[in-house]
């Protein structure tokens, strides 16, 4: 469609306000189940987590047009190399974090010191 | 190059010739985005290091926080529309969005300031803790973002007095995405920062 076409900026508008009035929901739902407490612990982490993907992914689409451009698509491109960039540094921290003596309280640690037979 | 008359070009016809540079400002976006995934990095380590001072449950109003976000989310929605109608060429309602634009960034920069104020006097400054240091760290950097784009658009507002020549075009598309990618990194501190700190994870 030639974007001469008044009916390109139409579109263009419908996507500006659906991305608008969803992202507005998907915030206000997140706030009210945690204000509410709605689901246990878990399981509202997971909601809330998921609510913050779905409102990224629709502003991707709708205010920073990602996926839009004609081919070769490089802003796609670049923008999947910084996923994985930031998926290696999320992914990393969380296994690290999972595996140091960092959830030790200090009495766990003297006593795994002492198991080791270590110490000063 | 004219700035006293607007340039018809077609949205198309601007990203053919100025792909180039907005690839460029897109890259240096992306890398952004590395950034504050190190920020966040750091905040998830630091987050429960209150050393015994109060954690972010205690600290934050969620529905203070709320309003941060509705703020700025419709001030992406308002730059949106600023957007549309530079490629229409209506330069006075491209004036006027990106005035009201300004207008709803400043006010979410004031709400953060008077909030980082608040908890500074209270005693609970980034001095305080690394939960404290990390969380000023990350959300300062994103103020400090905010008020860059604030300083541009009003760059931005005394070039298009006029009219909107080709590079001033070029310049609002960078705006529009770095405002955009500055909202969408604000929802991951709502979610990560606020809501998660008051679920205590």
């Amino acid at each position: 469609m030639n974007d001469d076409h008044p009916r390109h900026y139409q579109n263009m508008l419908l996507g500006y306000i659906a991305g608008f009035v969803f992202s507005i929901i998907l915030t206000l739902e997140a706030y009210l189940l945690v204000v509410n407490h709605t689901f246990s612990h878990h399981i509202l982490i997971g909601v809330v987590a998921g609510l913050a993907v779905v409102q990224i992914v629709l502003q991707l689409l709708f205010f920073l047009h990602l996926g839009s451009e004609t081919k070769p698509r490089w802003r796609l491109l670049v923008f999947c190399f910084m996923s994985l960039v930031v998926g290696i540094l999320v992914i990393g921290s969380l296994w690290i974090m999972g595996n140091l003596n960092y959830r030790m309280t200090p009495q766990q640690v003297t006593q795994y010191l002492n198991d080791q037979g270590g110490g000063f | 190059m004219s700035k006293t008359t607007t340039v018809p070009e077609t949205q198309s016809q601007v990203e053919a010739t100025d792909s180039t540079a907005i690839l460029g400002f897109w890259a240096y976006l992306m890398t952004d985005c590395v950034l504050f995934a190190s920020l966040f990095a750091v905040y998830a380590v630091l987050h429960n290091n209150t050393f015994g001072g109060p954690a972010g449950g205690q600290l934050f109003s969620l529905r203070y926080a709320l309003g941060e976000t509705l703020i700025l989310l419709t001030s992406s929605f308002t730059c949106g529309l600023g957007m549309l109608a530079a490629y229409q060429h209506k330069l006075r309602q491209v004036r006027a969005w990106f005035a009201a634009t300004f207008v709803l960034g400043a006010s979410f920069l004031a709400l953060e300031l008077h909030e980082f104020a608040h908890l500074a006097s209270t005693g609970n400054s980034w001095t305080r803790s690394g939960f404290l240091s990390s969380f000023f760290t990350l959300v300062g950097t994103h103020g400090l973002h905010i008020t860059i784009g604030l300083l541009w658009i009003i760059v931005m507002m005394v070039r298009t007095r006029r009219g909107i020549s080709r590079s001033s075009l070029r310049k609002l598309t960078m705006f529009s995405l770095f405002w955009h990618f500055l909202d969408v990194i604000w929802i991951l501190i709502f979610t990560i920062v606020y809501l998660l700190g008051v679920l205590k994870v």
